[in-house]
């Protein structure tokens, strides 16, 4: 009786150390479970601000270089089209390299983690946030300009006040993916040492030696934020099209 | 001619290699009522849509209330000042509701304030025909609504001349006279309007002249009797048989 009660025990020891679960690393009974959720948990916060100014930046500048490629000026589409292209094909993880060792060698200004990340990130962005845009107002009908033109607005106004609240509208969906993107992409910038939700995991595999466990709740981290995000760019164009025949 | 307020001097117009204007010549009074007609293709939008620089032309001269046209942008302002249009597709801004449409120009382009703008709006709503629709958007209104919508939206500009672009060509026959009767009141305040529609009654009841086009050239000018009684080019007589037994 008392050998198979000791073998029992010792199979279950076993299985424990090296099954392919070992979930008390993130149990949430447990003080140390508790304690590495919450370590893993604090990278949101990081992960959240770095995309959030990376894709406001990115808009801003996405738009400024749309407006160019869809002069009539030849030059000002050349200008548009380089940057497009160059941008588009560096590699995001390449950008963020180039950006936090290359470029304070080249421009003497040093970038801490964080602003460096954006930057990367910000930039890789924009050249897609261009082509959205660009389609977007390209979208909108010539008869939309001619009125404009006839009631004596400017071509600030016109963007302004007609064209842009149109092509937001029709390019929502496809910015709210262009955030989900950037919340994905801003994982690499742990390579630089961001203490992001990637990083902190990465960081607790060194400790924890339970890479299966930690990574899964990674990829629920993940997985949570993106939900939360596409489910509000859908509320957002509910609300906008309600305003539209309310 | 008396007072000029618009003077085309062998106006040629090409898109591309294809001619839409040849050597087109026309004064039209101050008040004057210009009623345009021809087959399609006839070059009647592109005529017009050269006054409003819609379209530049590449020979001849247009002089409109004294400024003779050319790309610098102080004239342009000058004419969009003083010329309203009125589109086949209305050209409403669909994101805005009846009253933002009629506001933005007076707003933005003459520096009213909100309130002197929807003062003015309400007033040329009122003139319209439809003050109670104000809140509603484009979409809302049924299609003669919108085009009485867009000469408000035109007239809130207070414009010394008014083009119209086949105002009813895109309105059940139910709502064309609602129109056509903003249109008759709004000639008999003395606005200087050129009109293109195929609407004969309408023409017959309001036009001071009649122009005739076909293939890029104005073919036959005359009072609206001359015109009907006796049409001088075998062309119009056909064109005015193909529409009046229509
Ligand atoms: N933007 C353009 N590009 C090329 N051809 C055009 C353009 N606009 C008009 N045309 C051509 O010019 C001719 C006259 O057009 P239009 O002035 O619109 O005629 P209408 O208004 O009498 O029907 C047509 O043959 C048309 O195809
Ligand atoms: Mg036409």
């Amino acid at each position: 009786m008392f050998r198979i009660l000791t073998l029992l025990s010792f199979t279950l020891l076993l299985s424990g150390c090296s099954g392919n679960w070992g979930w008390y690393v993130v149990d949430p009974t447990t003080p140390t479970g508790m304690t590495n959720l919450k370590f893993m948990a604090s990278g949101a916060y990081n992960t959240i601000l770095m995309s959030v100014t990376a894709i406001s930046i990115s808009v801003v500048v996405g738009l400024l270089v749309a407006l160019p490629g869809l002069s009539t000026k030849r030059g000002w589409r050349m200008f548009n089209r380089t940057y497009v292209e160059i941008v588009r094909a560096v590699p995001i993880l390449v950008l963020i390299l180039w950006v936090y060792y290359g470029l304070p060698t080249l421009s003497g200004i040093t970038l801490n983690v964080f602003w460096a990340g954006v930057l990367a990130l910000a930039l890789s962005d924009s050249a897609f946030q261009a082509e959205i845009f660009r389609a977007g107002i390209q979208s909108i009908a010539r008869g939309q300009y001619e009125a404009a033109q006839t009631i004596s607005l400017n071509y600030r106004d016109t963007m302004r006040y007609v064209i842009l609240p149109q092509a937001i509208r029709r390019i929502l969906p496809a910015l709210g993916n262009q955030l989900v993107y950037m919340l994905k992409m801003s994982s690499l910038v742990s390579v630089i040492g961001m203490q992001e939700l990637t990083r902190k995991a990465n960081e607790l595999v060194v400790v924890e030696y339970r890479p299966l466990e930690i990574y899964t709740i990674l990829v629920l981290e993940y997985l949570v934020l993106i939900l939360i995000v596409s489910t509000g760019v859908r509320w957002l164009e509910r609300r906008l099209k309600a305003s539209d025949t309310a | 001619m008396a007072d000029p307020i618009i003077q085309m001097q062998n106006v040629s117009k090409f898109f591309g290699d294809f001619q839409a204007l040849r050597d087109v010549s026309l004064d039209v009074a101050n008040g004057e009522r210009v009623v345009i007609c021809g087959p399609s293709g006839s070059g009647k939008s592109t005529l017009i849509r050269c006054i409003n620089r819609l379209e530049a032309h590449e020979a001849g001269q247009i002089t409109v209330g004294g400024t003779t046209l050319t790309d610098a942008p102080v004239d342009l302002e000058k004419i969009r000042g003083q010329v309203g249009m009125v589109f086949q597709q209305f050209n409403l801004f669909p994101h805005l509701t009846v009253l933002e449409n009629l506001c933005l120009g007076p707003r933005r382009a003459l520096g009213l304030t909100d309130a002197q703008a929807r003062d003015r709006a309400l007033m040329y709503l009122t003139r319209v025909q439809i003050p109670d629709q104000a809140d509603k958007f484009p979409r809302q209104l049924s299609g003669g609504q919108q085009q009485r919508v867009a000469i408000a939206r035109s007239l809130c500009m207070e414009p010394r001349i008014m083009l119209f672009d086949e105002p009813t060509s895109a309105l059940d026959p139910e709502m064309i006279a609602e129109v056509l009767d903003v249109m008759t009141e709004l000639a008999a305040s003395g606005m200087t309007m050129i009109v293109v529609t195929h609407e004969m009654g309408f023409a017959r009841r309001v036009a001071d002249r009649i122009v005739f086009m076909d293939k890029g050239e104005i073919v036959e000018i005359g009072t609206p009797e001359a015109v009907f009684t006796a049409p001088k080019s075998p062309r119009f007589k056909t064109f005015l048989n193909q529409i009046l037994n229509h």
